[in-house]
Protein backbone atom coordinates (compact mmCIF):
# COMPACT_ATOMS: atom_id res chain seq x y z
CA UNK A 1 0.00 0.00 0.00
CA UNK A 2 1.34 3.51 -1.09
CA UNK A 3 2.99 5.11 2.21
CA UNK A 4 1.59 8.41 1.34
CA UNK A 5 -1.80 6.51 1.63
CA UNK A 6 -0.69 4.98 4.88
CA UNK A 7 0.16 8.31 6.68
CA UNK A 8 -3.63 9.75 5.40
CA UNK A 9 -5.51 6.64 7.18
CA UNK A 10 -3.29 6.94 10.72
CA UNK A 11 -4.62 10.51 10.42
CA UNK A 12 -8.32 9.64 9.72
CA UNK A 13 -8.47 7.09 12.18
CA UNK A 14 -6.91 9.00 14.95
CA UNK A 15 -9.41 11.63 14.40
CA UNK A 16 -12.75 9.78 13.72
CA UNK A 17 -11.85 6.94 15.65
CA UNK A 18 -11.93 2.76 14.53
CA UNK A 19 -15.65 2.80 15.36
CA UNK A 20 -16.46 5.44 12.78
CA UNK A 21 -14.51 4.73 9.97
CA UNK A 22 -13.94 2.09 7.62
CA UNK A 23 -11.73 1.67 4.73
CA UNK A 24 -13.45 0.58 0.89
CA UNK A 25 -11.31 -1.07 -1.24
CA UNK A 26 -11.20 -1.36 -4.92
CA UNK A 27 -8.63 -3.56 -5.75
CA UNK A 28 -8.71 -5.17 -8.63
CA UNK A 29 -6.77 -8.51 -7.45
CA UNK A 30 -6.92 -10.65 -4.23
CA UNK A 31 -3.62 -10.52 -2.98
CA UNK A 32 -3.30 -6.36 -3.12
CA UNK A 33 -6.63 -5.97 -1.71
CA UNK A 34 -5.78 -8.47 0.96
CA UNK A 35 -2.56 -6.54 1.75
CA UNK A 36 -4.81 -3.65 1.75
CA UNK A 37 -7.34 -4.70 4.82
CA UNK A 38 -4.04 -6.43 6.37
CA UNK A 39 -1.60 -2.92 6.61
CA UNK A 40 -5.21 -1.05 7.60
CA UNK A 41 -6.11 -3.64 10.40
CA UNK A 42 -2.58 -5.40 11.57
CA UNK A 43 0.02 -3.16 10.24
CA UNK A 44 1.95 -2.53 7.56
CA UNK A 45 3.25 -6.09 6.79
CA UNK A 46 6.39 -4.84 4.42
CA UNK A 47 7.28 -2.49 6.88
CA UNK A 48 8.07 0.29 4.78
CA UNK A 49 5.30 2.66 5.68
CA UNK A 50 3.73 4.64 8.53
CA UNK A 51 1.97 2.07 9.56
CA UNK A 52 4.68 -0.60 10.22
CA UNK A 53 4.20 -2.31 13.44
CA UNK A 54 0.89 -0.67 13.98
CA UNK A 55 -2.23 -1.81 14.40
CA UNK A 56 -4.98 0.42 13.58
CA UNK A 57 -7.81 -2.40 14.24
CA UNK A 58 -9.79 -0.48 11.14
CA UNK A 59 -11.89 -3.08 9.09
CA UNK A 60 -11.66 -2.75 5.42
CA UNK A 61 -14.49 -4.13 3.08
CA UNK A 62 -14.25 -4.28 -0.75
CA UNK A 63 -16.77 -2.68 -3.29
CA UNK A 64 -17.84 -6.04 -4.08
CA UNK A 65 -19.35 -6.88 -0.31
CA UNK A 66 -20.96 -3.44 -0.31
CA UNK A 67 -23.49 -4.12 -3.16
CA UNK A 68 -26.41 -4.70 -1.22
CA UNK A 69 -26.51 -1.41 0.11
CA UNK A 70 -25.48 0.62 -2.58
CA UNK A 71 -28.13 2.25 -4.94
CA UNK A 72 -28.82 -1.01 -7.53
CA UNK A 73 -28.56 1.41 -10.68
CA UNK A 74 -24.96 3.66 -9.53
CA UNK A 75 -23.86 0.34 -8.66
CA UNK A 76 -23.92 -1.14 -12.22
CA UNK A 77 -23.00 2.45 -13.61
CA UNK A 78 -19.81 2.23 -11.67
CA UNK A 79 -19.09 -1.30 -10.60
CA UNK A 80 -21.09 -3.61 -13.27
CA UNK A 81 -18.62 -3.80 -15.78
CA UNK A 82 -15.56 -4.89 -13.47
CA UNK A 83 -17.63 -6.69 -11.30
CA UNK A 84 -18.11 -9.29 -14.42
CA UNK A 85 -13.97 -9.71 -15.27
CA UNK A 86 -13.04 -9.89 -11.99
CA UNK A 87 -12.41 -12.32 -9.46
CA UNK A 88 -15.04 -11.47 -6.78
CA UNK A 89 -15.04 -14.40 -5.10
CA UNK A 90 -11.40 -14.75 -4.34
CA UNK A 91 -11.14 -11.07 -3.68
CA UNK A 92 -13.96 -11.28 -1.21
CA UNK A 93 -12.50 -14.47 0.57
CA UNK A 94 -9.09 -12.68 0.93
CA UNK A 95 -10.19 -9.42 2.24
CA UNK A 96 -12.81 -11.33 5.11
CA UNK A 97 -9.76 -12.88 6.24
CA UNK A 98 -8.45 -9.39 7.79
CA UNK A 99 -11.94 -8.87 9.63
CA UNK A 100 -11.79 -11.24 11.88
CA UNK A 101 -15.72 -11.71 10.95
CA UNK B 1 -23.80 -0.17 8.45
CA UNK B 2 -22.69 2.30 5.97
CA UNK B 3 -25.37 4.61 7.03
CA UNK B 4 -23.64 7.44 9.38
CA UNK B 5 -19.85 6.13 8.72
CA UNK B 6 -17.00 7.85 7.67
CA UNK B 7 -15.65 6.37 4.51
CA UNK B 8 -11.57 5.73 3.40
CA UNK B 9 -11.59 4.89 0.26
CA UNK B 10 -8.30 2.75 -1.58
CA UNK B 11 -9.63 2.69 -5.42
CA UNK B 12 -7.35 0.66 -7.71
CA UNK B 13 -6.64 1.94 -11.33
CA UNK B 14 -6.86 -1.75 -12.45
CA UNK B 15 -9.54 -2.55 -10.88
CA UNK B 16 -12.73 0.17 -9.47
CA UNK B 17 -11.28 3.47 -9.07
CA UNK B 18 -11.90 5.94 -6.24
CA UNK B 19 -14.09 7.88 -7.65
CA UNK B 20 -16.61 4.98 -8.69
CA UNK B 21 -16.45 3.81 -5.26
CA UNK B 22 -17.32 7.14 -3.54
CA UNK B 23 -20.37 7.51 -5.57
CA UNK B 24 -21.53 4.55 -5.05
CA UNK B 25 -20.58 4.66 -1.51
CA UNK B 26 -22.54 8.32 -0.64
CA UNK B 27 -25.75 6.29 -1.82
CA UNK B 28 -25.50 4.04 1.04
CA UNK B 29 -25.16 7.02 3.87
CA UNK B 30 -21.65 7.20 4.22
CA UNK B 31 -19.47 10.25 4.63
CA UNK B 32 -16.30 9.55 2.15
CA UNK B 33 -13.89 11.80 3.87
CA UNK B 34 -10.48 10.60 1.99
CA UNK B 35 -10.37 8.92 -1.90
CA UNK B 36 -7.78 7.55 -3.57
CA UNK B 37 -6.77 5.47 -6.97
CA UNK B 38 -3.15 2.98 -6.01
CA UNK B 39 -1.55 2.01 -9.13
CA UNK B 40 0.21 -1.45 -8.07
CA UNK B 41 1.93 -1.93 -11.11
Amino acid sequence: MDLENQARIKDLAEKYGKENLIIVLGGGEAEASGLAAETVSQGDPTFAGPLAGVSLGLKAYHIFELKEEVDPQVYDEQVGMMEMVLDVDEIIEEVKEYRGD
Amino acid sequence: MLKGKKAAILGDRDGIPGPAIAACIETAGAEVVFSTTECFV
